[in-house]
C-alpha cells in the first residue's frame, strides 16, 4: 500500500491498545470507579422500577444505605455476612487450583452438592446409632470422598482422552442434582421430597455457631495461598497452566498434575459441602449450594486466582447479595429486583477489567501518530 | 400562590395522616412473612395477595408488615426468621413445606414470638406453644370443581360427543403425595356425585412447576381419550394444552379464562387472607392461635372463581351454590364412605383407614380417620392425609 493511500484513510475517533502493564493503584482506581458508576446506574434503574422511590425520591439514601444495612446493621447480620463470605470463599478456593492450571472446571456446584449429599447420607443412615464424634468423622470422610470422585471423573477423561472439561464438568452438575433428587425420593416415602433438618450430625460450635466455619475457611485460605505460591506442586500447576509443552519438556507429568489438582479441587468442594451439610443445614436439597458454585468462578477470576484477594471479592459479592435482598425487603418489591441490581454492578466490575487490560487512545489533533505508552 | 401551596400541603398532610392511621385494635402486631419465591410463582403470589388483602381488611400500616422473598428451605430460613424477630416482628409466617424444621428452630429460641407455618405437619407433635400449622380444606373446593366437571361430562354425553363409551377425565398432578392424592380424589368424587359412571386417569410430572411437562402430560391424557382435564400444578401448561385441543379444563390457583376463553370452566383456590386476619387478631387480643387451623369454605379460605358460562354446562352456577351451602352446613361430606359404591378400594367399601398423621422417620400409619360414615380429612392436623387409591381412578405413572 502506498504512502498516499495510507494518509487518505481516516484515522478512527479512537482505537484500543493492550496495556503492557498497569500500576496496581491505577487498576484499583478503575475498579472502584466502575463500582461507583454501577451504583449510580442502579440508583437510576431503581427510580424507574421501584414505585415507592418514584413517589419519594428522598428515599434514595435508604436505597444506598441498604447495601450496608443488609450486612452490618445488626450483630446477627454481621455474623451471617461472615458466614456467607466464608462459604463462598471456600468454594472459590476449591475452583482456583484448577483455574491456575487453565483447567476450566465449572462443576464446583455439583461437586459441592455431592459433598453435602455424602455427609447427609451418613447422617441419615447412622445418625443416633454411633457416637456423635464418630458420626461427624464419617460424615467428613464421605463428603470428601463424594466430591473428590465427582471432580476426578472429568479429570481422568481429560487426561486420558482430552475431552472438553468445561462441558463435562457442567453436565456433572445436572447429574448431581438428579442424584440428590433420587435420594430424596428414596428417603422420604410420603412423596414430599423434603428431608427437613436431621437430628444428628451437627458440627460442634464454640463462641458463635458460625465461628468454626469462619476460622476453618480463614485457615484454608492461608494454606492454599502457600500451596499455590510456595510449593513444588503449586509451581507445577502454574507451569501446566502457562504451557503444556513447556511442562512436558521440563519433565512434569501433565496427566498426573491434572488429576492431582482436580482431586485437590474436589476435596475442597467436599469440605465446603461438609460445612454446609453438617455446619448449617443438616439436610440436603437440590438447592443446598444455591448457585454459589457458579458465583465462585467469578469470585476466583476477579481476584486473579489469588486466594488472599479472593477474600475481598467474595466479601464484595456477599455484601451485594445481602444488600440487594435488603432492598427487596425494605421497599417491598419483587425478588427479581435484587438480581437486576447485583447484575448491573457485576456488569460494571467485569467491564472494568477490560479497561484495566486495554486502553482507549483517542485520535489526536494535528494527525500525529505517536506511540502511546 | 402561597395560599395554594398551604392548601395543597395541608391536604397532603391530612391524606397522609389518613393513609397511615393504623387500626388501633391491631396496633401492637408486627407480621413477618417468609416466602420461598416471589411474585413470579403462582404459589407465592397467592400468599402475597392474601397478605395484602388482610392488610387492607384490618387497616394495618405499612411498617407493620415485612415480607422477605426467595428464602430457601435451609438454615437461611432460620436466619430470616431470627432477622424478623430483630426487626420487632411478634408474628412470623412461612409458606413452604420445607421451611418447617428450620422455622421450628427459630420458634424454640423465641417463645414470646408466634410462628405460623402453612402446609406443615409438625405443630401438633412439636410441643411448642408458639408454633402453629395451617392449611385449607381445599378438597371442598375441588369437590365443587368436580361437580362442574361432572355436569360438563353429562352435557357432552347427552350430545353424543364422548370420545369413549364412558366419560373419562384426565388429571395432571405434581407428585404422588397426600396433598395431591386428596385433591384429585375429591375432584373425582365431585364429578362422580353427578356423573356416576365417570372414570379418571392421573399423570404425574414430578415437579410443582414445569410448564412443558404439564403441557405434555395434558396432551398425552387428551390423546388417551380424556373428555376433560384438570390439574394440580402451578403452571399454565395443562390449561394451554386444553385450549389448543378444545378440551374443557377445570383449573387451580386462579382463573385462566383470559388465556383459555373457550375451555376454562371454573377453578378452585385457597385464599390465605382469612388466616392472616385470624392470626393478626389473635396476637392483637393476646389470645392463643390454634395449633392446627384448617380454613374451609365457611371461613372463606376455600374459594371458587367465577364460572365461565361459555364453557360450563347450563345450570352449573346454581348447582355449585346449592352444594356449597350444603358443604357449609355439613350436610354433604366429600369423603362420604357411607353411601354404597361411592368410595370403594379394590371393590370393597372403605370402613376403616389408618393415616400417617404424626410425622416420624418411619412414616408410620398412626391414626384411624374413618368414622361416622366419612373420612375425616384435615381434622387431626391441617395438612391433608388422604392417600388411598380408590376405584375408578387409574394412575398412569407415579412420581414421588
Amino acid at each position: 500500500m502506498s504512502e498516499k493511500k495510507n494518509n487518505a484513510v481516516q484515522e478512527p475517533l479512537f482505537h484500543l491498545s493492550k496495556r503492557a502493564q498497569i500500576q496496581p493503584w491505577k487498576a484499583w482506581a478503575i475498579r472502584l470507579a466502575a463500582i461507583v458508576l454501577g451504583l449510580l446506574v442502579c440508583g437510576l434503574v431503581a427510580f424507574i422500577l421501584i414505585e415507592k422511590l418514584n413517589q419519594k425520591p428522598e428515599k434514595i439514601t435508604d436505597f444506598y444505605y441498604s447495601f450496608i444495612k443488609g450486612s452490618f446493621s445488626t450483630k446477627r447480620k454481621l455474623w451471617k455476612f461472615l458466614k456467607n463470605l466464608a462459604i463462598l470463599q471456600c468454594i472459590s478456593l476449591a475452583v482456583t487450583p484448577a483455574f491456575r492450571m487453565r483447567f476450566w472446571n465449572i462443576g464446583a456446584e455439583g461437586q459441592t452438592l455431592m459433598g453435602v449429599l455424602g455427609c447427609i447420607t451418613v447422617a441419615f443412615y447412622l445418625g443416633g446409632q454411633v457416637p456423635n464424634w464418630v458420626l461427624l468423622v464419617l460424615m467428613f470422610i464421605a463428603a470428601l470422598l463424594y466430591s473428590a470422585v465427582w471432580a476426578v471423573i472429568p479429570a481422568i477423561f481429560k487426561a486420558k482422552w482430552n475431552t472438553n472439561e468445561t462441558l463435562f464438568t457442567l453436565m456433572m452438575n445436572y447429574v448431581a442434582t438428579f442424584v440428590v433428587s433420587y435420594f430424596l425420593v428414596v428417603w422420604v416415602p410420603s412423596g414430599s421430597s423434603t428431608l427437613g433438618k436431621l437430628k444428628y450430625g451437627k458440627l460442634p460450635s464454640f463462641g458463635h455457631e458460625y465461628l468454626v466455619i469462619i476460622l476453618v475457611v480463614a485457615l484454608l485460605t492461608v494454606l492454599l495461598y502457600i500451596y499455590l505460591k510456595h510449593s513444588k506442586q503449586g509451581y507445577e500447576i502454574s507451569v501446566v497452566g502457562e504451557s503444556v509443552r513447556t511442562a512436558q519438556y521440563s519433565g512434569i507429568n501433565v496427566k498426573k498434575v491434572i488429576i492431582r489438582t482436580m482431586v485437590v479441587s474436589g476435596l475442597l468442594c467436599g469440605l465446603t459441602g461438609y460445612l454446609i451439610g453438617a455446619g448449617l443445614d443438616q439436610s440436603v436439597t437440590t438447592e443446598s449450594v444455591g448457585g454459589q458454585g457458579f458465583t465462585a468462578i467469578m469470585v476466583s477470576w476477579l481476584a486473579n486466582f489469588n486466594p488472599l484477594v479472593m477474600l475481598i471479592t467474595s466479601g464484595l459479592i456477599s455484601m451485594l447479595n445481602s444488600g440487594a435482598a435488603q432492598i427487596s425487603q425494605d421497599f417491598n418489591v419483587s425478588g427479581a429486583l435484587p438480581d437486576v441490581i447485583v447484575g448491573i454492578i457485576l456488569f460494571f466490575i467485569i467491564g472494568s477489567e477490560f479497561f484495566i487490560n486495554y486502553q482507549i487512545i483517542f485520535r489526536k489533533k494535528g494527525h500525529e501518530k505517536e506511540a502511546v505508552k | 400562590m402561597k395560599k395554594l401551596v398551604a392548601l395543597v400541603l395541608s391536604l397532603v398532610l391530612c391524606l397522609s395522616l389518613f393513609a397511615f392511621s393504623a387500626n388501633a385494635e391491631v396496633e401492637g402486631v408486627k407480621l413477618g412473612v417468609i416466602l420461598l419465591h416471589d411474585e413470579n410463582s403462582t404459589y407465592d403470589l397467592n400468599f402475597i395477595n392474601g397478605v395484602n388483602d388482610a392488610v387492607a381488611a384490618l387497616g394495618l400500616s405499612e411498617d407493620q408488615v415485612i415480607m422477605v422473598r426467595n428464602i430457601p428451605e435451609s438454615q437461611e430460613c432460620t436466619e430470616a426468621a431470627l432477622d424478623l424477630v430483630d426487626e420487632g416482628c411478634n408474628l412470623i409466617f412461612a409458606n413452604s413445606f420445607g421451611h418447617e424444621t428450620y422455622l421450628l428452630e427459630a420458634a424454640k429460641q423465641n417463645p414470646e414470638v408466634q410462628f405460623c407455618h402453612a402446609t406443615g405437619t409438625m405443630a401438633h407433635t412439636a410441643g411448642l406453644a408458639n408454633f402453629h400449622n395451617a392449611f385449607a380444606a381445599i378438597y371442598e373446593g375441588r369437590y365443587l370443581a368436580g361437580i362442574a366437571a361432572g355436569m360438563k361430562l353429562n352435557e357432552i354425553k347427552e350430545a353424543g360427543n364422548l370420545k369413549g363409551e364412558k366419560p373419562l377425565m384426565g388429571y395432571v398432578g405434581a407428585f404422588t403425595y397426600a396433598e395431591v392424592i386428596s385433591g384429585y380424589t375429591s375432584f373425582y368424587l365431585g364429578a362422580k356425585s353427578v356423573c356416576p359412571d365417570v372414570q379418571m386417569k392421573v399423570m404425574f410430572t414430578g415437579s410443582w412447576y414445569d410448564e412443558i411437562e404439564e403441557k405434555n402430560a395434558a396432551q398425552a391424557l387428551i390423546d388417551a381419550g380424556c373428555d376433560l382435564i384438570s390439574q394440580h400444578a402451578d403452571s399454565m401448561g395443562a390449561p394451554t394444552a386444553c385450549e389448543n385441543a378444545g378440551i374443557p379444563n377445570v383449573s387451580y390457583n386462579g382463573s385462566t379464562v383470559a388465556s383459555c376463553p373457550n375451555t376454562f370452566i371454573v377453578a378452585s383456590r385457597i385464599d390465605w387472607s382469612p388466616y392472616f386476619q385470624y392470626i393478626v387478631n389473635q396476637v392483637a387480643a393476646n389470645e392463643a392461635i390454634a395449633t392446627d387451623w384448617t380454613g374451609t369454605i365457611a371461613t372463606g379460605s376455600v374459594v371458587l372463581t367465577d364460572v365461565n358460562e361459555a364453557a360450563a354446562a347450563a345450570g352449573t352456577v346454581e348447582a355449585l351454590a346449592d352444594v356449597k351451602a350444603k358443604l357449609e352446613k355439613g350436610e354433604v361430606k366429600v369423603f362420604d364412605t357411607a353411601t354404597e359404591g361411592f368410595i370403594t378400594v379394590g371393590g370393597a367399601a372403605m370402613t376403616s383407614y389408618m393415616a400417617d398423621v404424626d410425622t416420624d422417620a418411619a412414616f408410620e400409619k398412626d391414626t384411624e380417620v374413618v368414622a361416622d360414615g366419612f373420612f375425616h380429612e384435615s381434622e387431626f392436623r391441617s395438612a391433608p392425609y388422604f392417600d388411598a387409591q380408590i376405584d375408578g381412578i387409574e394412575l398412569v405413572n407415579t412420581a414421588f
